[in-house]
């Protein structure tokens, strides 16, 4: 990895910080390095309090684990964060448009833009959901989009993540967790506050239920249970949104409307904002064996009853192959360039791109279209030869199911260890709500950090941390 | 009991709660502070939460404006201002301290090892002359923690006898009051017509003013919906199941007061103008008080809690 240079969002090449940096630079020179493992030590007794762990698969030792949090604020301008969240906006319209489509008139298929058989033999595809709208035609009430630096100048997209993304918890007690460990930091630089997200999180799934008695219709968060990877922040959202955190197994169908069983009996739901994968949560439609989810609830949402967040069957816009038509799918909807970047990506699906990857993969990145949390990709140049070898068999035998893309160059930040600060690679999870409303978006998002050197995988399955993301204004930077 | 132990008791309780009470106002304003401009961070906050709490114009004998960290020391430290925290602390020490064979040994180890730390804290403010801000942060869990410690030990070992209501009666007083001075200090951002979504600026001033009694999950689970300024001014007021609204205080002043006039075999002054308030917040419902002026309605009322402290003093504790 030596050969490459990343662009470092601290230190310019010639040695000298950028201005977004310029207080964060002043405080690691005088900070003494006990200062800064102390303050680490701390950190990560605040987190077990609040008892935001996670839980690995196959871990059995560490069924209760923290994600590493990096006391090193992730810094971006104010100008810099106006121009994301314009195309993060740009984007999530054009992701809802397309589902609308898609499950209904299927124009950007007819017109050619897409070929038919990506979306229609997609494992993601919902053929339940076909023929119908959902209530208020807003299939992404929450999306994640994984956003990357290359350069000084451009933000690309490396992912969109519209099925259940998970980690604003994080980002939300990152901050709460920074205020008390670094107040004095935290206050000069007036950072733009996230605390309104699950405020406005309630506003968008308020503004989706799908009848007319808005005001005392029942909102709930619909979990698989404790023994989730993300239970802490099923639990944190509900608290904070006040709504009642449900399994399945407190929910059932009656004559197609949701109950959940109270003290004071059965209480109509209308809008469920669930943590389940689409396969899990009707066993009458999806998976026979599921027990987490309600038996019926499709038949519920299909009569228009309920609503659920986000909709059935929005993995078939933020699977791997889709991606790379975003650009043709903004401008097919809405008539516009699209604002943040794509990777450059090559769908093996198509005999020339198959043929490249195969001859570059030590030089690749290669993911499955459908795959997430970082498993079942080959990571070209981390990768041994057997190892290459191994994929590559793979890849000839289901081309369609990979994309590849270029080891990408993931810029740099500060981060704290022991023995003093080095760069590490991060990315950047801004989480953007859309209401029949219109569509929010809170300054910031979670900047995730692979902790290993050279590390770019920040998947906290895989080792990666992460720090609280700080949005600063433009004119703090002139002094 | 003498009359001078009832006093001791009710000025420590309000003490203690005085404490709690600015350790949350700083802490929110402190927050507020550190927000960029647009969103409503600025100066001018710590005057509205000097005059929350009443020392504006002491403050102002002393300095000659309004900056942030003389307000923030002045309201935490400073031994020239009654209410700041460390004396309040005090105070309420040197009550319970007089009336030491009246408390239980865990309700006055409570409140005496909390005078022991304040002693720590003294000696690291003596150094620089004030708190950076992650020894505030400290300063400011301490209060907080010396409040519930002392709180719940009265409420756990106490006889229930009139040294325990005259604790109880002290305590929501002074939460009455604290409650009506915030409303008092925000209600120019309560109105009903900013029910529009302005702009965040707003927003912070009502989540401001949620944190300040500690009622910003409270609000979502009450309401199940966004924060919006008539709902918090309705949770401050009138909502029962809020600990810190002006109507729990007052049902629980109704209560204690009621049980010492029980125990007296004496109505009084005192019991009189407690239903009297109380009668009135029950039955006027939020948009009346909005229909008639937030601003009158919670001058009234702190006047009203004025002049039931006064009865009280005079009725019980003035001997």
């Amino acid at each position: 990895m030596g050969r490459l240079v990343s662009f470092d969002e601290m230190m310019k090449p010639e040695g000298r910080h950028r201005a977004v940096y310029a207080q964060i630079q002043k405080w690691l020179d005088q900070a003494p390095r006990e200062l800064l493992a102390s303050r680490r030590a701390q950190a990560e007794m605040m987190f077990r309090r609040i008892g935001i762990t996670f839980a690995v698969y196959g871990d059995k030792e560490a069924s209760e684990r923290l994600i590493p949090f990096d006391l090193i604020p992730r810094m971006i301008a104010r100008s810099e964060w106006t121009r994301l969240e314009t195309g993060l906006i740009q984007r999530v319209r054009a992701l809802n448009m397309f589902l609308s489509d898609i499950y209904n008139k299927q124009e950007i298929l007819k017109a050619g833009t897409i070929p038919a058989d990506i979306i229609l033999t997609n494992p993601h595809f919902r053929p339940l959901m076909a023929g119908w709208h959902v209530p208020h035609d807003i299939y992404i009430q929450i999306a994640g989009i994984d956003i990357v630096r290359l350069d000084a100048n451009d933000f690309y997209v490396l992912e969109d993540n519209v099925r259940t993304p998970s980690g604003v918890s994080y980002m939300l007690e990152n901050r709460e967790v920074m205020m008390r460990l670094l107040p004095e930091l935290y206050a000069q630089h007036q950072v733009a506050p996230v605390e309104n997200y699950t405020d406005s999180l309630l506003a968008s799934l308020r503004s989706i239920v799908p009848h007319k008695s808005g005001h005392n219709a029942n909102i709930v968060v619909l979990t698989p249970g404790q023994y989730n990877s993300a239970y802490y922040e099923h639990s944190f959202l509900a608290d904070k949104l006040g709504v009642e955190l449900v399994e399945g197994r407190d929910l059932f169908v009656r004559d197609d409307v949701v109950y959940m069983n109270t003290t004071r009996g059965p209480q109509r739901v209308d809008v469920i904002y669930r943590r389940i994968d689409d396969d899990y949560l009707d066993p009458q439609c999806f998976r026979a064996d599921s027990t987490l989810g309600v038996p019926g609830l499709m038949r519920a949402y299909r009569a228009g009853n309920v609503a659920l967040a986000n909709a059935v069957g929005t993995g078939i816009a933020d699977d791997k192959a889709i991606y790379t038509y975003m650009p043709e799918i903004i401008r097919f909807y809405l008539g516009e360039e699209a604002i943040l970047k794509n990777v450059p990506t090559w769908r093996c699906r198509e005999r020339d791109s198959l043929s490249y990857v195969l001859e570059n993969l030590p030089d690749l990145v290669v993911k499955e279209v459908n795959g997430s949390g970082g498993y079942g990709m080959l990571i070209g140049p981390h990768a041994s030869r057997q190892e290459i070898a191994d994929f590559a068999q793979k890849l000839k035998q289901d081309p369609a199911n990979f994309i590849a893309q270029p080891t990408l160059n993931l810029s740099t930040c500060p981060t704290a260890f022991d023995d003093g600060v080095q760069p590490r690679h991060v990315d950047l999870r801004p989480f953007v709500l859309s209401g029949s409303d219109g569509i929010r978006i809170v300054p910031g998002g979670l900047t995730r950090v692979a902790l290993k050197e050279g590390s770019l995988v920040v998947n906290s399955s895989q080792g990666g941390g992460t720090k609280d993301t700080w949005v600063i204004d433009d004119m703090l930077l002139e002094e | 009991m003498l009359a001078r132990t009832a006093d001791n008791l009710y000025w420590l309780a309000r003490y203690m709660e005085r404490a709690d009470f600015i350790a949350r106002i700083l802490e929110a304003t402190l927050r507020l502070e550190a927000l960029p401009k647009d969103y409503g961070g600025s100066e001018p906050e710590w005057e509205s939460s000097l005059d929350a709490v009443g020392v504006l114009e002491a403050y102002r004998q002393i300095y000659p404006s309004v900056t942030g960290p003389s307000a923030v020391d002045f309201l935490a430290f400073d031994h020239r201002n009654f209410s700041s925290i460390r004396n309040c602390i005090n105070s309420a020490r040197s009550n319970a301290r007089a009336v030491r064979t009246a408390l239980t040994r865990e309700t006055w180890e409570a409140i005496n090892s909390a005078w022991l730390e304040l002693q720590r804290f003294e000696s690291i403010h003596a150094q620089k002359g004030y708190f950076d801000r992650e020894t505030l942060a400290r300063f400011l869990d301490f209060a907080k923690k010396t409040s519930l410690d002392a709180d719940g030990s009265a409420y756990r070992t106490m006889l229930r006898n009139d040294v325990y209501w005259f604790q109880r009666l002290g305590l929501y007083v002074e939460r009455a009051d604290n409650t009506a001075r915030i409303l008092d200090m925000k209600y120019h951002v309560l109105f009903p017509e900013s029910d529009q979504i302005k702009g965040t600026r707003d927003y912070f001033q009502w989540t401001t003013m949620l944190r300040a009694v500690s009622a910003l999950t409270a609000y979502h689970w009450v309401y199940r919906d966004q924060v919006k300024p008539w709902q918090v001014a309705e949770l401050l007021i009138l909502r029962p199941e809020m600990p810190r609204s002006l109507i729990s205080s007052y049902s629980n002043i109704v209560r204690f007061s009621g049980q010492i006039a029980r125990a007296y075999g004496q109505q009084g002054p005192t019991q009189e103008l407690a239903k009297d308030v109380l009668t009135r917040l029950e039955s006027l419902p939020i948009r009346d008080i909005f229909a008639s002026g937030l601003h009158e309605f919670v001058t009234h009322f702190i006047d009203d809690t004025n002049k039931l402290g006064h009865t009280i003093s005079t009725q019980y504790l003035l001997s």
